[in-house]
This record gives structure tokens, C-alpha cells and sequence, in this order.
């Protein structure tokens, strides 16, 4: 993708990260501030330029339709192309101002890298929606309207939902309920995933407690990815399938 | 070359191509005529694999095209709108489609054919109508294709520009080429096409010469010809 907007966004990581550091003048402080820009951020830029990407290339992608290439690989170079081209933005541009400060000889490497990871999934797993959005709707309107509110769903909305019915039924254990409801949602899933590497887990009181129990061992590691693969896996499947049967 | 069985093709409640029956042989110019919304340019894109049917049969140089896209490889395409990625450059598309489909010198001449040196290094983006769609039939002549699918290749060009076209389609013709076209413009398809297919409603109307078509409609000429069927039809 030759987009100068890939640019703008790597230059927006550089800047961040540089004013970050500054500012908060430690290395783990500033991979916690991050952490909230990253969740809410990464989600809607990956969102945002994968619609915008799908339907701006509309022309091109016929035009490619008719040459002798699979239509599997059109939509799926085409996703990579953005998904990865945002990644590459995200991972340079946090991580250059970081090593400059001397993020290999700290501790916080690890908490770092994992940031960046689930910063990357989430990459991949909201342009995939966004493609999935794009692929369903001629229009673009709607198109841009459905990915906005997908994005608000599962950033803001469904945190409220959660919390509301965690109120309402306070008087049961609910361990488990929210250990699922947090699995379902990828960006909470990443929120709790680094805020428990940090260990600042004691600021999330006895939820924590069990979430520590849980998502703190490596079983909990483990599963945490796989459901995030899954985020991945499952949208992207559905580009194929839905691209095969699309007219142009 | 290309067989059509029984094509049904439905958009939403819009009943497109209701069982399309048509052979086309090998070598010759045919001109796919019918008033808009007939459904020409679904037909080619049926052809293409772009539109997928509801239901019925393609064969292209006795392949079925169902879940293939090698054959795509003995077509060339010139599609109806030319919009391309608008920061490429008319040097960088060129060098991007034969990167897709194989090395070609023909290019360059067809490049020249069309004076289009001046272009090569400016970006599609700021380019003219006539110009672009210069650059879209560049890009679909330079591959030595048996088949080639024209839709609308006349739109945005000038006079000059057209009768090259015109000589370059009769040259792809000698060749023995099998060349599918759509045109509203009748004087262009009279001149240049040995056979016309005239869809009307979904079906294949009339296929035959220009000849038979006038004898049928007991018209002296060609244009009043395709007038009265659309007037008989109420289209």
C-alpha cells in the first residue's frame, strides 16, 4: 500500500512514544499510558483504514478481478497489505523512541513486547472486521457506519454491559461469568492480558485475584492467544468465503 | 470459443439474465447490442467469473470457468469505466499488469499508437477521461490474448484516437482473434462487427448479420432497424 496515511501513522507512534518517554521519564510508566492508547486507539485506526482502504481500491480491485488471479488472493493480499503496513506503523513507530531510551537493558522489555503483540492482533483482527463490513455493504455509508459502531461496541458499550450485569448479579459468583465475558471481547481480553503482565493486578481488587489465578499462568496465556487467533482466523475465513460469492 | 447455457442471474428482485443461450465460434467481431439494462455487461461479466450466476453454464475455449481462474489468462478485458488506483503511475500500472500476467514488448507500441509518452511518468489520478481510457485499452491490447472483451471502448475518445482503435481492432481480427464488444454506438458497431447479438429483457433476441437483421425487421438501414425492435418491444 502506498499510502501517505501509513506514514501520518507512524509518524503519530514516533511522536507518542518520544512524548511519552519525556514525560513520564520511566520506561514501565510509559508502557502502562500506552497500554490505554494502544486498546482504544489501534482498534479504531484498523477499523477506520481497513473500510476506507476497501472501498477506495473498489475500481482496482475489478480491475484485478479480471486478470488471471485467484479471488482469494486478491482480498487477501489486499488485507495483509493494510494490516500489515499498520503493524509495521505501530511496531516501528513505539518502538524506535523505546530503544533509543534503552528498552533492552530495562525490565519492562517484556511488557513491551507484549504490547506491541496484542497491539498487532488487535491490528489484524479489526482490519478483518472492517474488510468483513466492507465486503457486506455496497454502500459506503453504512459501510463506515456499521464499522464505527462495531468499534463502539466492543470498545465502550459492551465494558458497560458487562459492568451492568456484573451489578446485577452481584449476589452470584460470577468468576467465571466474567472470565468468559472478558474472553469474548478482544479488546478487553488485551487490556486484562497486559494489565496483569504489568502486575498491577492488585488495583483490580478480588476479580483480579481470580484473574491472576487465571490469565497470569501460562494455561491462561495460552488460551488468551488461541482466542485471540481465533479473532484473527475467523473474520479472515470469512473474507474468503463471502469474496468467492460476491458479484462486482 | 465461448458456449453460454441456460444463465440465470438475479440482483436482489431484479431478474437480470433469464437463461441466456449463446455460442460464440472462433475468429470474428461480435457486437452485444440492447438498451440499457439488458444486461450486456452482466453477461461479460458472467463471462469473466466476475458475476457469479445463479445458475447455468460457461465454457471459455472448452473450459468451465466454475472455480477457475486460469483461464482468465486467454482473455483480455477492457471494462466499461477506466478508474484506476489514483496515485499509480501510467509507467508503474503498465509494468504492475504485466508483473500479473506475463512480459510483453507490445507496450511500447501501442504506447506510441496512442501518444501516450507524455502520461507515462504523470499519475492516473490526474489524468483525463479520453486519456485514461487510452491507457485502459494499452493495457488491454499489449496481451496476445485469443479472446477479448471490449466494454464500451469508444467512450471519452477523440476522433483520432478512434479510428485507431478501430484499425487496431480489424488488426487484432486478421489476426483470427474472437472479439466481443458493447456499443451504443451504432455507426461503430455497424462498421466494425461481422455479427450482432441483441439482448432484449434478459434473453438473446436476434443473432445474426447485420444483413439478416435488416431483412428481419424490414428496415433499410441499421440504426432504424435496432429502433424498431426496441419500439416493437415497448423497451
Amino acid at each position: 500500500m502506498r499510502s501517505r496515511w501509513s506514514y501520518v501513522y507512524f509518524a503519530f507512534y514516533l511522536l507518542l512514544g518520544i512524548v511519552l518517554l519525556f514525560l513520564n521519564n520511566d520506561l514501565s510508566k510509559a508502557v502502562i499510558t500506552l497500554m490505554n492508547v494502544i486498546i482504544v486507539l489501534v482498534p479504531l485506526i484498523g477499523t477506520i483504514f481497513g473500510v476506507m482502504y476497501y472501498y477506495n481500491s473498489k475500481e482496482f480491485t475489478e480491475l484485478l478481478l479480471a486478470q488471471p488471479l485467484k479471488r482469494s488472493s486478491i482480498f487477501l493480499g489486499q488485507y495483509l497489505g493494510v494490516a500489515l503496513s499498520l503493524s509495521m506503523s505501530l511496531i516501528l513507530g513505539l518502538g524506535i523512541p523505546f530503544v533509543f531510551y534503552g528498552l533492552f537493558e530495562s525490565s519492562a522489555i517484556w511488557d513491551f513486547s507484549l504490547l506491541l503483540i496484542t497491539g498487532t492482533i488487535l491490528t489484524l483482527i479489526f482490519t478483518a472486521l472492517a474488510f468483513n463490513i466492507a465486503l457486506s455493504n455496497e454502500n459506503k455509508i453504512k459501510g463506515f457506519g456499521y464499522a464505527i459502531l462495531l468499534w463502539l461496541f466492543l470498545a465502550v458499550i459492551y465494558d458497560g454491559l458487562f459492568l451492568m450485569t456484573l451489578i446485577l448479579f452481584e449476589d452470584y459468583p460470577l468468576d467465571k461469568v466474567s472470565l468468559i465475558g472478558t474472553m469474548l471481547n478482544p479488546i478487553d481480553l488485551s487490556r486484562t492480558l497486559i494489565l496483569l503482565k504489568l502486575d498491577i493486578s492488585a488495583l483490580l481488587g478480588y476479580t483480579g485475584a481470580v484473574f491472576k489465578q487465571f490469565f497470569g499462568t501460562s494455561f491462561g496465556l495460552l488460551v488468551s492467544f488461541v482466542m485471540l487467533t481465533i479473532w484473527v482466523v475467523m473474520p479472515v475465513l470469512r473474507i474468503v468465503f463471502k469474496s468467492k460469492k460476491k458479484d462486482f | 470459443m465461448v458456449t453460454i447455457e441456460n444463465l440465470h442471474k438475479k440482483f436482489g428482485k431484479n431478474q437480470v439474465l433469464s437463461g441466456v443461450d449463446l455460442e460464440i465460434s472462433e475468429g470474428g467481431i461480435f457486437a452485444v447490442l440492447g438498451p440499457n439494462g439488458s444486461g450486456k455487461t452482466t453477461l461479460i461479466k458472467s463471462v469473466l467469473g466476475m458475476v457469479i450466476p445463479d445458475k447455468g453454464n460457461i465454457t471459455v475455449l472448452n473450459e468451465n470457468i466454475k472455480k477457475n481462474s486460469e483461464y482468465r489468462h486467454k482473455i483480455d478485458y477492457l471494462p466499461q469505466i477506466a478508474n484506476f488506483p489514483s496515485n499509480l503511475r501510467v509507467k508503474e500500472l503498465v509494468k504492475m499488469i504485466k508483473d500479473l500476467r506475463k512480459p510483453t514488448n507490445e507496450d511500447e507500441r501501442l504506447i506510441e499508437l496512442f501518444k501516450l509518452e507524455p502520461f507515462l511518468d504523470k499519475k492516473l489520478g490526474n489524468l483525463s477521461g479520453g486519456t485514461k481510457q487510452k491507457v485502459n485499452l494499452v493495457l488491454t491490447f499489449m496481451f496476445d490474448s485469443p479472446l477479448i472483451i471490449l466494454d464500451e471502448p469508444t467512450t471519452g475518445l477523440d476522433p483520432i484516437s478512434l479510428i485507431r482503435l478501430k484499425d487496431l481492432i480489424k488488426a487484432e481480427k486478421a489476426k483470427g482473434k474472437t472479439i466481443l464488444i458493447t456499443s451504443h454506438i451504432m455507426s461503430f458497431v455497424e462498421e466494425i462487427s461481422d455479427e450482432i447479438v441483441f439482448i432484449l429483457e434478459g434473453k438473446i433476441y436476434f443473432k445474426g448479420t447485420i444483413q439478416k437483421l435488416k431483412t428481419k425487421t424490414n428496415q433499410p438501414d441499421f440504426e432504424h432497424a435496432i429502433a424498431s425492435i426496441l419500439t416493437d418491444n415497448h423497451a
